[in-house]
């Protein structure tokens, strides 16, 4: 699973990370977490408020950050 | 977990808390200045009168009253907020004609959600579905200077008309100072990268339902009232000092009607300055007390809260700086007119 944090530096992308990380290892996933900052590759997205959510290449959540349980919920079906 | 615990019951109670909640507010709310003058009188045993009694009144008094108006309101905007979003404004906003297109971009800035971190996507994404540079201003002038932390700190500390006032004028500069960039025609100067950005469809608004949109409703108020709590004592404390120990009239030389020069220069002072309205209102009210004119303090909350270098740096990876010179040059003088305006009036 890939799983991209959407984000340019604020800090509810860094809140969303770590909520994304927790999850993942609640979970147990075998995913690999990585944050994308490039505002021209966020854009590719279509998203236009950060943070983001990315998993697989489509977008979860956006301009929010959900809690761990919720994206627990995401990440499990 | 302590937070599967604590969501799982989380989501049946939601709903109702509000309910539960709300007479509480009323209740204490209601009760604030009895409550306040039973802990200075009573409890403190402090003498009523003495610069001391008064500054601790002031400030025992009027931080939950800020606090609580804050979360009311909060909760509410909050719940309206999740009806609205950048990405169904654009839509909006796509093919609107000049002056139309401002007037909606300005009004719409006050209810979409905003925090300055994302200006630049933002700005890019209105750029990328062709709504014209002007409009974009308009928003982003209206957005950051007329939030609702804004507009309760100041109906809770100067009264309905003075938030009328700032809301009103607030719009007529963010409509006239975009329409004003639109006409100027200044697409040069922004970064060319911009315009070679291909649209990307964007992902499906999430599904709410109303029990969601409450939720949502509380974590705005967690989110925003966590953020400026600090400011708000702050400021009410700064305001208290001012309150209790500066003289009657002291402002009136510097800040008063007379010094017309107090204007611009309080703009010019708001420009640099970066405070959130929750730090700088509570302390521009207690500058009025003390002889500061309506207008002139009108005009330095608005540099201050509207013109921020923060947000001017992050700008500057789309626009060029003769683009931000100007915006703020717009901007700035439209704030001035306003300035002159009130002090004329009152």
């Amino acid at each position: 699973m890939e799983i991209k944090i959407l984000g340019t530096g604020c800090s509810n992308c860094k809140n969303l990370e770590k909520a994304t990380r927790e999850a993942v290892a609640e979970l147990n996933l075998d995913a690999n977490v990585v944050k994308e900052e490039d505002i021209v590759k966020i854009m590719g997205y279509g998203v236009m408020r950060t943070p983001a959510l990315v998993v697989d290449e489509k977008v979860l959540v956006y301009g929010r950050v959900p809690s761990v349980k919720e994206i627990k919920e995401m990440l499990s079906k | 977990m302590s937070d599967n615990s604590f969501s799982i019951s989380n989501r049946n109670i939601s709903k109702f808390l509000p309910l539960l909640l709300l007479p509480i507010w009323f209740l204490l709310y209601s009760n604030l200045q009895w409550l306040t003058d039973k802990l200075v009188n009573d409890v403190f045993g402090l003498t009523a009168g003495t610069h001391l009694t008064e500054t601790l009144r002031f400030f025992i008094f009027e931080v939950p009253k800020v606090l609580m108006l804050l979360a009311l309101i909060i909760f509410f905007v909050g719940i309206i907020r999740t009806y609205f979003s950048p990405e169904r404004t654009r839509k909006a906003l796509e093919g609107k004609s000049l002056f139309t297109g401002n007037i909606m971009a300005a009004s719409l800035g006050i209810v979409t959600p905003f925090c300055s971190c994302s200006a630049i996507p933002l700005f890019l994404g209105f750029i990328e579905s062709g709504i014209p540079l002007g409009v974009t201003f308009s928003f982003l002038i209206a957005a950051p200077m007329i939030n609702e932390v804004a507009i309760v700190l100041l109906f809770g500390l100067f009264g309905w008309k003075t938030a009328l006032i700032y809301v009103v004028t607030g719009l007529i500069i963010a409509i006239t100072a975009g329409w004003v960039i639109g006409r100027l025609h200044l697409e040069k100067w922004v970064e060319p990268w911009v315009y070679e950005l291909k649209a990307a469809d964007h992902p499906e608004d999430e599904k709410l339902t109303f029990g969601k949109r409450i939720k949502l409703g509380f974590e705005a108020v967690k989110e925003i009232v966590g953020k400026v709590w600090i400011y708000v004592m702050i400021g009410i404390a700064v305001g208290a000092g001012v309150h209790g120990y500066v003289p009657q009239d002291f402002m009136s030389s510097f800040m008063g009607k007379s010094a017309w020069y107090s204007v611009p220069l309080s703009v010019l002072i708001g420009i640099p300055l970066y405070s959130n309205a929750a730090g700088i209102i509570p302390i521009v009210s207690a500058l009025i007390e003390k002889g500061a004119a309506l207008g002139t303090s009108l005009a330095f909350m608005m540099s201050v809260i509207g013109l921020s270098l923060p947000e001017m740096i992050i700008l500057r990876k789309v626009l060029k700086l003769p683009l931000i010179f100007t915006f703020i040059g717009v901007v700035g003088t439209g704030i001035i007119l306003v300035g002159f305006l009130f002090n004329y009036i009152f």
